[in-house]
């Protein structure tokens, strides 16, 4: 049994915790990140490996244009590959709606600084001729980009290492408590105690429990994001071909594989951590993809898998300061867009703690907002989970 | 009992349906392949002109007397050959069949899934001309074609010298390069003695391959395959470590056998750690139950030839019967079988995987064909923290073993070097997690099955 005492304690070691870490460190901040199983174990490591800003939540574009400019220089900042490669993205309009929503978007993103340029039906079929006759238009944001999501998580924590911060991974934390003075008692399964005077609760799927021992109940529930790959392929696409309704997306990797993913989430088994692919989802990801580029008809799947992502009714996260407790902060529950904000939550966060505020706006993500005013978005939903999701959660 | 599914058409499978049907249940048997045999009882492609029983000798009659009996036994079963499972939900398999995919639902699942080939990666594995032990079997037996004219058959397996004897017979000249020991032969011998009758054979196999003037040597060490475009010769070092050199055309190289474990695992059946064999099984009873209406039998249960699978195919089948509320009796079936298998460790102590020559493997070999990574680049995200601190993470940050076959071909060395490079060796290696599709599934198949947008 030993107490160790440190500035910040992060609880989870996704994405969230390992950029936060790597922040504070940077600064000279004594950290520990507390990690039950390895780091980007979870949703942050097997997900889809998107950084796309268009058709992102608009409030969240001025976080998310911060984090794109740390992405665009991470590889050297973290001193290695994460297979970053801004290719941009293509959003295809299958229906009239998705084309006014395309026209919409481009306008609406302008005041934030984002350049989107809208394509008609000729000029998306000029660029990339593999797009089936489903497709009516796009919209093609050059400046998106993508990683491989596997390398990020342990690339942080061993740049944050070397900053110094601690990073302990297949440790369990089984108790929080708040100390009389101020800050937090952590006890894990190692017989280790941590005392912070700050504590980031960055654990994912999991933090919602957390939040509600500091009299901050959410919404939160899990599901898991279907993701596909075929055997390697000649080359033939460069930029992520994503479908306005986020129905059906694909991309190829520098090795040739096509990474397939598409609405609706599945439901998943957080607590046991184990998750499998319906088997019809996977069918109906692959009926979409062959409507969407039909020359992908030719190639076989090879691997199917989903992981456990934390979301809210509303599909926006939960991020910022506690509003009961002093010394307390969260963020969690990324609704699927968490990746590419990741780099710019983890320099907030460190704002948040050793500054004491931040320019970026987050107020929308506040997590008091779960008052009673919050309205779920149930078209969104509905489109985006699988039926049996929704009828547990909502 | 409703619905009865036995995946897998060999001498397991096709044991368990015949059990079975005698006490009148229905049951449906899919197979992969056009034909019923699995890999041992194999015929030839209609229009191949192959004299089985020239290139079976003493074993044809084992393969004449299987085909007898599943023509009887045809009419009598729902017999769905070219249909492959791809995954498990529930109490439903989904399969492919002749371009199109369908769910087949099941009250009780009988896995005769077999085995394929395990291989060690060496310093030219992956030149063309180099095939796996089983697949130099599998072109004789199916096209009637051998692999090449000069073929020197190496690695560690008793189908060294059945392979090799069934080439010499059909007009290639053959050299066996055996790595392991004669001595490790020797003191295997009580557990092999658990099967005499197979000991023998294998006895008389050495003795006809040395009458026939093919070149024979055990405990030899394996260097390299040498060639540019293709193989053309085999370096190796005898037991008293001089330098050989043996010209070829073709090498057939294999370590034994790796259970089909895929489907079970899909099922969600427990995997056990065999520390002879090092590598992972279907966890069952004695029976072949695994529990949950799961059955497992034949090599993709425990490797042990195909004697050992008909026996275990027909225990699986009492057991479901049992279960079902049948009167059925095993009998002296369990022991004769745990006798084939204690056989079989035997072979496994006898015909060794060469575990530390995997650990001391050059950081220039390929150990993932399908994906081209080195074992030097798996070692280098090896890590006990903050990296790859076991097989799956070593998997995520290198792609070794997320190419077209899904690890089925370099789990076992990936395993082992991720257990070498973390000073792991002496506990239960880590095993890939099988992920659905257990075999490639053609996009095509799916057009049509979902309205969009």
């Amino acid at each position: 049994m030993t107490t160790q005492r440190t500035e910040v304690c992060i609880i989870g070691g996704g994405l969230t915790g390992c950029a936060t870490a790597y922040a504070l460190a940077k600064r000279r901040c004594a950290v520990t990140v507390l990690e039950r199983g390895f780091v980007g174990g979870q949703s942050s490591g097997v997900n889809f490996g998107n950084l796309r800003l268009q058709f992102r939540y608009l409030k969240q574009l001025p976080l998310a244009l911060r984090a794109q400019r740390m992405w665009e220089e991470l590889e050297s900042e973290l001193g290695e590959s994460v297979e970053f490669s801004q290719t941009g993205h293509v959003m295809p309009a299958v229906t009239e709606g998705h084309l006014r929503e395309i026209d919409e978007h481009a306008i609406a993103c302008q005041e934030y600084g984002l350049v989107v340029e809208v394509l008609d039906r000729a000029e998306t079929r000029r660029r990339w001729p593999f797009l089936g006759e489903v497709v009516l238009g796009a919209s093609w944001s050059p400046r998106d980009a993508t990683v491989n999501s596997r390398l990020v998580c342990p690339a942080y924590a061993r740049a944050a290492r070397k900053h110094g911060a601690e990073i302990i991974e297949g440790i369990s934390v089984i108790g929080v408590e708040r100390l009389a003075g101020g800050g937090f008692r952590i006890s894990t399964d190692r017989g280790l105690t941590i005392e912070s005077a700050h504590l980031v609760n960055a654990a994912g799927a999991w933090a919602a429990p957390l939040a509600a021992q500091f009299g901050e109940a959410v919404p939160a529930f899990a599901a898991g994001p279907v993701q596909m790959v075929t055997e390697p392929v000649p080359h033939f696409v460069d930029p992520v071909i994503h479908a306005v309704d986020g129905g059906i997306l694909f991309r190829q990797t520098a090795r040739g594989n096509i990474l397939i993913a598409g609405h609706p989430r599945v439901p998943v088994d957080a607590e046991s951590q184990r998750t499998r692919v319906p088997p019809a989802k996977a069918v109906m990801n692959m009926a979409r993809l062959a409507l969407i580029a039909p020359c992908m008809k030719d190639h076989s799947i090879i691997r199917a898998w989903t992981g456990i992502e934390g979301y809210l009714p509303d599909m926006l996260p939960v991020f910022g300061p506690s509003k009961t407790t002093e010394g307390l902060l969260h963020a969690f529950a990324f609704c699927g867009h968490g990746l590419q904000i990741g780099p710019a939550v983890g320099a907030v966060l460190a704002e948040l703690i050793l500054d004491g505020g931040t320019q970026t706006p987050i107020a929308p993500f506040a997590i008091d907002r779960f008052g009673g005013d919050v309205i779920a978005d149930k078209a969104k939903l509905k489109h985006e989970f699988d039926i049996e999701i929704l009828e547990k959660k909502l | 009992m409703t619905r009865v599914v036995i995946v897998g058409g060999g001498p397991a499978g096709i044991a368990a349906a015949a059990a079975l049907v005698e006490r009148g249940v229905q049951v449906t048997v899919i197979e992969e392949q056009r034909r019923p045999g699995g890999q041992v009882c194999r015929s030839p492609s209609p229009g191949v002109a192959l004299d089985v029983d020239r290139l079976l000798g003493g074993d044809a009659a084992g393969f004449h007397r299987f085909h007898a009996d599943f023509a009887a036994l045809r009419p009598q079963i729902d017999w769905r050959p070219e249909t492959l499972a791809w995954n498990i939900q529930g109490r439903s398999l989904q399969t492919v069949s002749n371009g199109a995919l369908g769910n087949l639902g099941f009250d009780a699942l009988l896995l005769a899934t077999g085995a394929t080939d395990r291989i060690a990666p060496m310093q030219g594995w992956t030149l063309p001309g180099v095939y796996t032990l089983g697949g130099a079997q599998t072109v004789l037996k199916d096209q009637g074609c051998l692999i090449g004219r000069h073929v020197v058959f190496c690695g560690s397996s008793p189908l060294l010298y059945l392979a090799a004897m069934q080439y010499r017979r059909l007009g290639a000249t053959v050299a066996v390069l055996d790595t392991t020991r004669f001595g490790a032969k020797v003191s295997a011998l009580p557990k092999l003695l658990a099967a005499a009758g197979t000991l023998a054979k294998g006895v008389a196999l050495m003795a006809q391959l040395r009458r026939a003037g093919a070149p024979l040597h055990h405990g030899v060490t394996l260097e390299r395959f040498e060639g540019d475009a293709e193989v053309t010769a085999v370096q190796w070092r005898d037991a008293a470590g001089r330098r050989h050199r043996t010209p070829c055309d073709a090498v057939a190289y294999g370590h034994g056998l790796r259970p089909e474990s895929q489907l079970a695992e899909l099922a969600g059946v427990a995997l056990r750690f065999d520390a002879t064999q090092r590598q992972y099984f279907p966890a069952a009873d004695a029976l072949g139950r695994c529990g949950q209406g799961v059955y497992v039998a034949g090599d993709g249960a425990a490797i042990g030839g195909a004697e050992a699978a008909a026996m275990s195919g027909r225990l699986a089948a009492i057991a479901l019967l049992i279960d079902a509320g049948h009167a059925a009796d095993p009998g002296a079936l369990p022991a004769r079988l745990a006798s084939l298998r204690r056989f079989q460790q035997g072979i496994a102590q006898a015909f060794a995987w060469p575990a530390a020559g995997i650990a001391a493997l050059d950081d220039a070999v390929p150990v993932c064909r399908c994906e081209n990574i080195t074992a030097g680049e798996v070692r280098a995200v090896i890590a006990p923290d903050l990296g790859a601190a076991e097989v799956n993470r070593m998997k995520a940050a290198t792609r070794c073993g997320m190419g077209r076959c899904q690890g089925r071909f370099c789990g076992n060395a990936a395993a082992e070097l991720t257990a070498a490079a973390l000073g792991r060796q002496d506990q239960p290696l880590d095993r890939l997690r099988a992920q659905p599709p257990v075999k490639p599934l053609p996009i095509a198949f799916a057009i049509g099955a979902e309205e969009w947008p």
